[in-house]
């Protein structure tokens, strides 16, 4: 009998481990800032360059650092979803315009609406880097400490923000 | 030759879509040390190329910052590590030994000897039931030695019947 089975259960362990790799998507590569805490900046504001914008005004503050640009596809899918949760001024939300010109960046802003409590430009990928970002859109949510407690490679969907993000952000303000 | 100008026509505008050469390091020495480094390190945009080889503008950027840092002193693993620290372990082509990396270090020896250990418990079984068959085998009676001789007398070739 066992002759007969243990192909079988070999064939069902095989499967398990292709199926998981199936669902495993490669280009998610876990970020080894979280529970570091989240790199200080000073960089000039998108909209008027004379004034500054520093990360050391958000402390005490939970609030989400989201990566984008204007020629980045999948931001323009996420942009309606920050437009919602900036309706709900859960927390401040500040844009990171990566690799982009002022330009484009004023023209998406203007087509698409401004969901942003302060924007920063990075056109020389400084901030980026000690980010880790790899692609747009990226979000980091910083907790009053400074410290960096997650991670969202990708759109932010409704799913993620009503299952994991929002209950974070709750407990986090709690605390 | 309308062809000709043709084909003419549409190699130059592949070229005039083709990107510049990044710039080269001033000096050689550094470019060196830069490719050095970089080849070892993943480039997370095409995760199949080095950063040394990607052509991506995430890597054109990364590869300005490891310039700028060998030019700063900072020495080959320090610049390793600045990339980890930021990106994490899966830049690296080499993965550090620790204890997450146990199973990607000695997962494969461990298969190897499991299916040593299965050979051998497998060859031995098999040893072991073909010793007990030759045990069994019931040694011929005298009338049966006598037929088993003369057969093999005969049969010193096929017989033609």
């Amino acid at each position: 009998m066992i002759r007969y089975l243990a192909p079988l259960g070999l064939f069902v362990v095989l499967v398990a481990f292709l199926a998981l790799g199936l669902r495993h998507d490669p280009s998610e590569v876990p970020s080894p800032l979280i529970g570091k805490p989240a790199p200080m900046f000073e960089l000039p504001q998108l909209v008027d360059p004379s004034r500054k914008f520093s990360s050391s005004e958000m402390t005490g503050k939970v609030w989400l650092l989201n990566v984008w640009g204007s020629w980045c596809v999948s931001c323009r899918d996420e942009h309606p979803m920050l437009l919602e949760l900036a309706k709900t001024h859960t927390l401040p939300l500040i844009g990171l315009d990566w690799k982009d010109k002022k330009a484009d960046a004023a023209r998406w802003l203007e087509q698409f609406g401004d969901p942003y409590t302060v924007i920063v430009a990075d056109p020389d990928d400084h901030v980026g880097i000690d980010y880790g970002v790899y692609g747009a859109p990226e979000t980091y949510l910083i907790d009053k400490q400074g410290v960096i407690r997650y991670k969202q490679i990708g759109a932010i969907t409704r799913k993620d923000w009503d299952g994991k993000i929002l209950p974070m952000i709750q407990k986090l303000q709690a605390s | 030759m309308r062809l000709f100008a043709l084909f003419a026509a549409l190699l130059l505008c592949t070229s005039a879509f083709a990107k510049d050469a990044a710039p080269m390091a001033q000096d050689e020495a550094t470019e060196q040390r830069m490719i050095a480094i970089s080849q070892d390190l993943r480039c997370l945009v095409c995760q199949n190329e080095s950063l040394a080889g990607s052509r991506a503008e995430l890597a054109e950027d990364l590869r300005r910052e490891i310039r700028g840092l060998i030019r700063a002193g900072k020495s080959d693993q320090e610049i390793t590590d600045y990339l980890v620290n930021r990106y994490g372990d899966f830049v690296r082509y080499k993965p550090p030994l620790k204890s997450t990396t146990w199973l990607l270090w000695f997962g494969p020896f461990v298969l190897l000897a499991a299916a040593f250990g299965a050979l051998i418990a497998f060859l031995r079984r098999r040893n072991r039931a073909f010793g007990n068959q030759a045990d069994m085998v019931e040694p011929l009676s005298a009338e049966e030695q006598r037929r088993a001789d003369s057969l093999l007398r005969n049969n010193d070739g096929p017989s033609p019947s």
